[in-house]
């Protein structure tokens, strides 16, 4: 009976398209055709095959799907720490070539050079962007994204002292720091309990208000993806993995967490999301 | 105040003292005696014990070496000369004394003789200082070199000619192979191709190691004001000991987080930036161990290479006594042997507080 009843809702359900005002906006990000081949002993390995994907600048995706269908490649591809095999991927219509500052990674793992306090991390990557400002003007930069993520009293902390949580504070806030075209998250608080990362999705959601840099988020937490994206792309199971579907999350910015989680279709969405991933 | 000593002494790798501090400050008195007897008192005990073994060994060796001593010259003279003999040894005459492995108050009687030894040459020394102070200013004066000490040098002035051989060869090392192992560890193409000659080199004996400098330097150092010798071994330790910190800085580069290696691409930082900022920090509790080898090395290596360089120094200090072959020159050369041994154990516990100091890795270091 339940199971009648859970199909014909997902009949029912209409998805919503990209507001005008998004769909007007020029590609920030795009990959075409692209391909990824990981060489094996038993022959090539197809990780993904043929995607296509497109973000609007200033646009927020999440791309969802199972563990090891090839997300991770998938940004670690646009980030340019991972070689191309096929097809190509343009950043504000410029091809990847490698890895660079316009492209900002924040990592699963907070990976803060452990040596530096908060401050000398985040430093490290603006004194890189803005060869030519004044000593002042980076530090009024650094202090501000730090004092954004909540770490306005622990500049000086070393990373080894950190939680794990106040230290993916520091990546999103050298992240950040860079002024990049793209912002790349790679399921960045998989590691984290489950209190720590609700509060940390507040404040990527704070600073992405004020910034609106066209970000691509990895994930596999149904809830977050929803709460933070404009769009949610999931991905079909590797090999040969592609986009399978997306979904548009058509919410009002600013969002927070109560009015996302009491809203009439937000358990319609996430149905649908649950249902992709479970067939 | 309490706190503060404990961390100073477990700085100083002096840990084992703790519960005594604690103990004096009569903090859980049960647990921390236990703790005591554990860390202090057994470890005590166990010097007393090596000691005692070491003295009932050289009694028995003593009487092995003075019973043949009697048995020949019983055989050889007669049993008048035997008896003689047997009087002597009793006696303790340094002519008829055997020469066996010496006794740990023998060895102690050395140390302090030593010891007096160097008080009395310090002594000429400073007197000869005063003597030529005024022809020295003016033979400086005149651009001529002045007048120095040459006479015989004393055990703790050899012990300061080995420990500074020792450092200069230990920088020779750094130099040489901290920068070839960060530039090897950055290029798979490199390693590859330099690890047939480290392989080859590296298991070179010492002697070997000095007779090769000794070739080269020989054809290049031709001013007799240079002292050849001291140049000679300083050398060769440094090309002994350099091994170990090669292998482990370029293995350390070469392994550096994947993490780091990826944020350093995306900042795109330079070449030097690379290094420095990233690189060698990540690397540094690596080049750190393999620096601790060459220390040990380099000590271990120098006395072999001041024994065959004539270079002056603990090395040869043990030579010319065993060339002595008195009773008492055994005593010395253990004196030297001991002296080696604690120095050698200083090095390696500077090395480590160096290494937390500059480490980013606050955890124990062995």
């Amino acid at each position: 009976m339940e199971v009648i009843e859970q199909e014909s809702f997902i009949k029912e359900f209409i998805k919503p398209k990209l507001p005008q005002e998004l769909l007007s906006r020029p590609d920030m990000l795009s990959c075409n055709n692209l391909r990824k081949v990981y060489p094996t002993p038993k022959g090539d390995y197809v990780v993904l095959d043929d995607l296509q994907l497109s973000v609007k600048q200033g646009e927020f995706i999440s791309i969802i799907g199972h563990s090891g269908c090839g997300k991770s490649t998938l940004l670690t591809m646009i980030a340019g720490l991972n070689e191309i095999s096929g097809g190509k991927i343009t950043v504000d219509g410029n091809t990847v070539r490698e890895a660079g500052p316009d492209r900002a990674v924040v990592f699963q793992s907070p990976s803060l050079l452990p040596w530096l306090s908060a401050l000398g991390n985040v430093m490290l990557g603006v004194k890189q962007v803005f060869p030519h400002a004044t000593k002042k003007q980076r530090l009024d930069i650094c202090k501000y994204y730090l004092d954004k993520v909540g770490l306005g009293n622990d500049f000086n902390k070393r990373a080894t002292e950190l939680s794990q949580g106040m230290q993916q504070r520091v990546g999103i806030a050298r992240a950040f720091a860079l002024k990049p075209k793209v912002l790349l998250l790679d399921e960045p608080f998989g590691m984290l309990d489950s209190l720590t990362r609700g509060e940390l999705q507040d404040v990527l959601l704070e600073v992405w208000n004020k910034e609106q840099i066209t970000a691509v988020m990895i994930t596999h937490d149904v809830d977050e993806s929803i709460f933070l994206a404009d769009r949610v792309i999931m991905m079909t199971s590797g090999p040969y993995a592609k986009i399978g579907d997306e979904l548009v999350i058509p919410f009002e910015r600013p969002r927070n967490r109560r009015d996302v989680l009491e809203h009439p279709e937000y358990y319609d969405y996430r149905g649908y999301l649950m249902n992709f991933l479970n067939h | 105040m309490k706190d503060k000593i404990i961390n100073g002494l477990r700085f100083a790798g002096l840990g084992f003292m703790e519960p005594l501090v604690r103990l004096i400050n009569g903090e859980e008195p049960k647990k921390n005696s236990i703790n005591l007897v554990k860390r202090v008192v057994i470890p005590v005990f166990s010097i007393f014990l090596f000691i005692m073994i070491w003295h009932g060994g050289a009694t028995y060796l003593y009487n092995v070496e003075a019973d043949a001593k009697i048995e020949k010259a019983l055989n050889d003279q007669g049993e008048e000369a035997a008896k003689e003999m047997e009087a002597c040894i009793a006696s303790g005459d340094v002519s008829c004394k055997p020469n066996a492995l010496p006794s740990p108050l023998e060895v102690f009687g050395a140390y302090k003789k030593l010891m007096k030894d160097h008080a009395e040459i310090s002594v000429k020394k400073d007197e000869f200082k005063q003597k030529v102070a005024k022809t020295n200013e003016q033979r400086v004066a005149k651009g001529q070199k002045p007048i120095t000490y040459t006479g015989r040098p004393s055990f703790v002035d050899q012990i300061g000619t080995s420990l500074k051989t020792v450092l200069a060869g230990f920088v020779l090392a750094l130099l040489i192979a901290v920068p070839i192992g960060i530039i090897i560890g950055l290029s798979d193409v490199l390693r590859n191709s330099f690890n047939w000659l480290i392989q080859i080199f590296k298991p070179v004996s010492p002697v070997v190691w000095l007779l090769l400098v000794f070739m080269i330097v020989k054809t290049l150092i031709t001013d007799p004001d240079l002292d050849k010798s001291f140049i000679i071994s300083f050398i060769s330790v440094g090309l002994c000991a350099m091994w170990a910190t090669l292998v482990n800085t370029s293995v350390g580069v070469s392994s550096v987080d994947k993490d780091f290696i990826n944020v350093s691409k995306v900042l795109r930082l330079g070449v030097g930036k690379n290094i420095f900022k990233v690189v060698l920090p990540a690397s540094f509790p690596m080049i750190f161990t393999g620096l601790r080898i060459t220390v040990s090395v380099a000590w271990m290596v120098l006395i072999a290479i001041e024994l065959l360089a004539q270079s002056p120094g603990l090395g040869s200090f043990v030579w010319e006594e065993f060339q002595n072959g008195s009773s008492e020159s055994n005593a010395k050369i253990i004196v030297a042997m001991f002296v080696i041994g604690i120095i050698g154990f200083m090095l390696d516990r500077i090395m480590i507080m160096v290494q937390k100091v500059v480490s980013f890795e606050k955890t124990e270091i062995a």
